[in-house]
């Protein structure tokens, strides 16, 4: 665990809450609609494809492919300029639904499109953990 | 669309002590007497929302307006185009004569690591993209890698549109790069974000500009010829719940309708403006309206087509790329459009250019944006 976490933390609301709580028991929550059986991610209010009410929420095996990927070479983002080069991509979960994130447990010279990777967490802070994805 | 462009001004410095507000006001001042114009002429204005928030608020104060129509409509660089849209369908109805766009920023001055810097809006959804190292870069580096992976795209052809804008800033005595640069330079700058290189991304200026539209019965009085604007459309492309084709912009979107209420055809074009935040942009927006298929736009690049003298010429002013991005670029695309139909471009200069179009594009294609098009024709 990181006491000192330089990068930027997620502002969790009560409207993500159970998405943050799931990654602090490293559990990968997806949302599903009871109304019309589509999952979605980033969690929300509403279904974002019937703008139904009955959403559940789902643990996902983390499962899934590269989508696309960058290596950040240079950067002032927050906490992320001596960590160079890291890797970002969008990974599509078996569930069908992409996720924005970082790529780790890799030279990210091996990163690849169709990759499979799988979820992980690190917990940043004593209250956050973070979603990664490290190669399946 | 019942409106001309009477009058344009691009702030001509790329680095300046004056404020944000003073230039947007320098800038303003010039494009009205440019229209044949004054101050008290203008009842519609047009900007985008600064640090409080208030869109045109601080503006209209500061030049001591009285405006019967305001919009701060933000939507990144796309935004003056957008507000072009606005202002030409206000004027149509009758809701405002004159309107005035205008832009000002600091972003040179000021070091503003427009590219780099972690891309947090300080909204819901920062916590599931901007907290992972995610820069406007990164976002533009996912969409060109897919493209590479799905139509073995190639950084040379990516390059091919960084080296014809560079080659047409050396023909603009304004732009800030006019050196002119191979595609081997391109791929030798240093790596940002994979596959993008320093080359492939825009610079960062100070700068600003102003766009006055008019009602057409005004034409008559104005000095020079107006600009019509015969075709405008918007629209957004976004994350779409966790399904998205990352390839496809909003310029697929607007491009049908731009085209369709201009009744013309892409062959019929003199010149294409395309936001040029990084390569990519330009790519994926030149195969998104429809110059050629998708998936053929590293090919259509190819062999000077976009360079003057080809048979597309693109941001003739040497772009963002190499010209002038204080962050938001879609104002120039509109003012380089008019000089162009109005002959005004020197070395530049399209010959007998008579239809062009403009294209915005804001926030980042890698997760939402807007586009904007607008199809511009000499009066």
């Amino acid at each position: 665990m990181t006491a000192d976490y330089k990068k930027p933390l997620p502002e969790i609301t009560a409207e993500s809450r159970p998405f943050w709580d799931g990654c602090r028991r490293h559990e990968f929550l997806v949302q599903r609609c009871g109304d019309c059986g589509a999952f979605q991610h980033y969690p929300r209010g509403v279904c974002a494809r019937c703008w139904g009410r009955t959403l559940e929420w789902r643990r996902s095996a983390g499962r899934g492919r590269i989508y696309t990927f960058t290596v950040t070479h240079r950067t002032q983002a927050r906490g992320f300029k001596d960590e160079t080069p890291y890797a970002l991509a969008w990974v599509e979960l078996e569930e069908g639904v992409q996720v924005l994130g970082n790529v780790v447990g890799c030279d990210p010279a091996r990163i690849a499109i169709d990759m499979p990777v799988r979820v992980t967490f690190e917990d940043v802070t004593p209250e956050v953990s973070l979603p990664r994805f490290e190669p399946a | 669309m019942n409106a001309l462009i009477a009058g344009v001004h691009e702030f001509p410095d790329r680095k300046t002590a004056r404020s944000a507000l003073e230039i947007q006001a320098l800038s303003a001042r010039a494009a009205l007497a440019d229209a044949g114009l004054t101050p008290r002429d203008v009842d519609g204005y047009f900007t985008v929302a600064g640090s409080g928030g208030t869109g045109p608020l601080p503006i209209v104060d500061y030049l001591n307006l009285t405006p019967r129509y305001v919009d701060g409509t933000s939507v990144g660089g796309a935004s003056f185009v957008v507000h072009a849209h606005h202002a030409a369908a206000a004027i149509s109805q009758g809701r405002c004569r004159v309107a005035l766009i205008t832009y000002g920023s600091t972003a040179r001055s000021a070091g503003v690591p427009v590219g780099t810097r972690e891309r947090i809006a300080g909204d819901y959804l920062d916590q599931f993209e901007g907290i992972y190292g995610t820069s406007t870069v990164g976002l533009y580096g996912l969409v060109a890698q897919r493209h590479m992976h799905e139509y073995g795209t190639t950084g040379a052809q990516l390059a091919q549109i960084a080296v014809a804008c560079r080659r047409h800033a050396g023909l603009n005595p304004a732009a800030l790069y006019r050196d002119p640069i191979t595609v081997e330079d391109v791929l030798r700058s240093p790596m940002i974000s994979s596959p993008l290189h320093l080359l492939d991304c825009c610079v960062i200026t100070d700068g600003g500009g102003a766009v006055v539209l008019v009602h057409p019965d005004m034409a008559r009085d104005l000095p020079k010829p107006g600009v019509r604007i015969l075709g405008a459309s918007e629209a957004v492309a976004h994350t779409a719940a966790g399904r998205r084709d990352y390839l496809v912009s909003a310029a697929a979107q607007t491009a049908p309708r731009a085209f369709g209420e201009a009744g013309i055809s892409h062959g019929d074009l003199d010149l294409a403006m395309v936001y040029d935040s990084f390569t990519i942009t330009v790519l994926v927006t030149l195969e998104d309206l429809g110059f050629c298929k998708k998936g053929e736009g590293g090919r259509f690049v190819e062999g000077g087509r976009i360079e003057l003298g080809g048979d597309l010429p693109i941001n003739t002013d040497g772009g963002g790329l190499s010209s002038n991005h204080p962050g938001m670029r879609g104002i120039f695309l509109i003012i380089e459009a008019v000089r162009q139909l109005r002959g005004e471009c020197g070395e530049r200069q399209i010959e007998n250019c008579r239809l062009a179009l403009v294209h915005g594009t804001g926030g980042a294609l890698g997760s939402r944006h807007s586009g904007a098009t607008l199809v511009l024709g000499r009066a």
